[in-house]
């Protein structure tokens, strides 16, 4: 027998849990101040997550999927992003959709049961958040498409956790941005839990970033609570991408310090030391301490940081509390382009009734 | 003026389509070099290239999707799924994807996609060849359903689906793709979606098709004619959203209605049509609502094909049936 193909997975770390660098950084990362706005950017979708949670738990917020332990993965692709590219994005994903222009109100909004948080006023190509599993990986490949086709140089990044690695969708998503060498990248967010199912039972692969191998575009395996491994792997994958390269398939190994939703209970299925465990990774300390090495941060620095991201997440929770709720009409608006003449009686009806008596259902 | 089949108009519709708009690009199986397996496609690639009329990895769902995608960076995709029994894997899109994208966006994203797919038995093909998803599809929220029943209006129909600014499902009945031919002038015209085609006026009742099954209704509306039954023959075309008007003020001229389909009886688009006479036509009629449809069984293999599809002795008899009510 001879060996018809062998590959390898590579695995990227920077900044190991105390913030110490263990390898040589990237240029970005070289002089420690760059790092200050990913760091601030951390603390803010924190504080907003934080807030998210208490509006959920007082009544004020429908379900929400908070992003603790995620801030690494956010911050690092975010500010990878140009304004014109594409980003598709799981329910976990707000950190990255703030970067890119989406309003703490707005995404508020959203998860307060409201379309109009859909209806950004930023990134006006960026899809919404997609709820169903993996289906957004299949949206990516048609956006990919249209950009080269069009000859333009912008990038799709499509998010998906481990969980979504498991569906057809994204194996038939990788396959044919792989086969069409389209100029997209797939990011898994592993935080090692798809609701109460671990990783260690969702598949037999030891990577999932192998998964890529499959599809014969390149994967690679980075540490998700180092942003400045998330930031690089990123950055390296949309500069191949952007020039014509294709795709890449990124797997960030990170942990979900949050119950999956506001609805899910995971003390039901995990044990809390390795929650605790975890949380001596998480993603904001090491890049905090690594800053105050350098030099570059301190206490001062820290509680300013923190009073702006209180004050800034207060205003937002405040105007989103303060926007009316929807009318009605917006049930039957934006249907289709245009109102539909054979089921404007049926429209009428519900207004009419809504009108006269409101409605007798609870909440 | 050329005489034409229904799967040539459906090929003439795209060509015109890709022609005037380059936006327009045709994705799924084999629909490049070879075609499409019915040879809708024929020709595209030769003409406009592969970069817009693309063979896709083998997987409908993907199809589906990345026509979304594509939609809403400004597209206009046209997929094909090979074979309506294949179009379940799609239905995930369209109904959590494709039918909201516009609703959830307020606006701000939309999905002018057409997915095309060959529908309906007849054929003696395998087994998930011969499926009746209409009144699936026709559920669905936020989409168009349209199945055309001649060359003329697949042209037609087509062009209006690939113009419209939301998702439509394009059903094409297999069974008529070469059944016969027809004088279809390749004018770029598009026919109205949401309205229904009155193919014959008459009096006596009024006879309520689509897709295939609208040639054996139009069939038994000639036999019965030169019996001196006036029979008014309704092709609804658009199954969502349907004109209900036309169809409700036709019955109130004839006072009877035969619903004719060859989907399954429950559930089916027969029975929304005949809802909708209960609610608004009650007073109109002059004898119960018939439907003529296949009975609830799962479509059978080709041996027993013929035995499944609603053929003209049911049409007729049902039409008897109402007409024995004075």
């Amino acid at each position: 027998m001879t060996t018809a193909a062998t590959f390898r997975i590579e695995y990227q770390q920077f900044l190991d849990e105390r913030g110490h660098a263990l390898a040589p950084l990237p240029a970005f990362a070289t002089d420690p101040a760059a790092l200050i706005p990913f760091y601030e950017a951390m603390v803010l979708m924190r504080t907003y997550d934080a807030k998210a949670i208490a509006l959920q738990r007082t009544g004020q917020l429908g379900t929400y999927a908070s992003l603790l332990g995620k801030e690494a993965v956010d911050a690092g692709i975010g500010y990878a992003m140009r304004p014109e590219d594409v980003f598709l994005c799981t329910y976990r994903d707000n950190g990255v959709q703030m970067l890119r222009g989406v309003t703490m109100r707005e995404l508020l909004l959203y998860w307060g049961g409201d379309e109009r948080g859909s209806d950004f006023a930023g990134p006006r190509r960026d899809f919404p958040v997609s709820i169903t599993i993996a289906s957004q990986c299949l949206h990516a490949v048609g956006v990919a498409y249209a950009m080269k086709l069009r000859k333009q140089a912008r990038v799709a990044v499509c998010m998906v956790g481990d969980g979504a690695t498991s569906k057809g969708d994204f194996y038939e998503s990788i396959n044919a941005a792989g086969a069409w060498k389209l100029p997209v990248v797939f990011f898994v967010t592993n935080n090692q839990w798809a609701i109460s199912v671990p990783r260690s039972t969702q598949s037999a692969a030891e990577t999932l970033a192998q998964k890529a191998i499959a599809a014969g575009i390149p994967g690679v395996q980075v540490d998700g609570n180092d942003v400045i491994a998330v930031h690089h792997a990123v950055q390296e994958a949309m500069m191949l991408a952007r020039k014509g390269d294709g795709p890449t398939l990124i797997e960030a190994v990170t942990y979900r310090l949050a119950d999956h939703t506001t609805a899910d209970d995971a003390s039901r299925y995990r044990p809390p030391e390795e929650v605790a465990e975890a949380w001596k990774r998480e993603p904001l300390l090491r890049l905090r301490n690594f800053l105050s090495n350098a030099g570059v941060w301190d206490k001062t620095h820290e509680e300013e940081l923190l009073r702006s991201c209180n004050s800034e997440v207060q205003a937002a929770a405040q105007a989103y509390i303060d926007t009316p709720p929807p009318p009605p009409e917006q049930m039957f608006d934006q249907l289709y382009a245009a109102p539909a003449a054979a089921q404007a009686a049926q429209h009428a009806a519900l207004l009419e009734h809504v009108k006269n008596h409101g409605t007798n259902h609870a909440g | 003026m050329a005489q034409i089949t229904l799967v040539e108009a459906v090929n003439l519709a795209l060509a015109r389509a890709m022609n005037d708009d380059p936006e327009v690009v045709v994705l799924g199986e084999d629909v490049g070099r070879d075609g499409g397996v019915f040879r809708a496609t024929l020709g595209l690639l030769d003409t406009f290239g592969p970069e817009r009329v693309v063979d896709t990895p083998l997987a409908e769902n993907l199809i589906a999707g990345m026509s979304i995608g594509m939609a809403a960076e400004g597209l206009k995709p046209v997929c094909e799924i090979q074979f309506s029994g294949f179009s379940y894997t799609t239905i995930d899109q369209i109904v959590n994807h494709a039918a909201r994208m516009r609703h959830r966006t307020r606006g701000r994203l939309s999905c002018p996609m057409v997915l095309r797919t060959p529908c309906g038995a007849g054929i003696h093909p395998p087994e998930h060849h011969s499926e009746s998803p209409d009144a699936m599809f026709a559920h669905i929220p936020g989409i168009r359903v349209v199945y055309p029943s001649s060359p003329r209006r697949a042209y037609g129909l087509l062009l209006a689906a690939i113009r419209d600014p939301d998702p439509v499902v394009f059903l094409e009945p297999t069974r008529l793709y070469r059944l016969f031919k027809e004088e279809v002038v390749d004018d770029g015209v598009a026919l109205p979606l949401d309205t229904c085609f009155t193919l014959r006026e008459g009096t006596d009742v009024t006879l309520v098709t689509w897709g295939a099954m609208v040639y054996e209704t139009l069939q038994v509306a000639d036999e019965l004619s030169a019996q001196g039954v006036s029979c008014e023959v309704i092709d609804v075309a658009t199954l969502k959203i349907m004109d209900f008007d036309t169809i409700l003020a036709s019955v109130a001229r004839t006072g009877r209605c035969v619903i004719v389909t060859e989907a399954p009886h429950h559930c089916s688009v027969a029975s929304e049509i005949a809802a909708t006479l209960a609610d608004q036509g009650l007073l109109t009629l002059l004898a119960p609502v018939v439907r003529v449809t296949a009975a609830d069984i799962i479509v059978p293999l080709p041996r027993l094909e013929r035995h499944y599809l609603p053929d003209r002795a049911q049409i007729l008899a049902a039409i008897r049936k109402t007409l024995e009510f004075a």
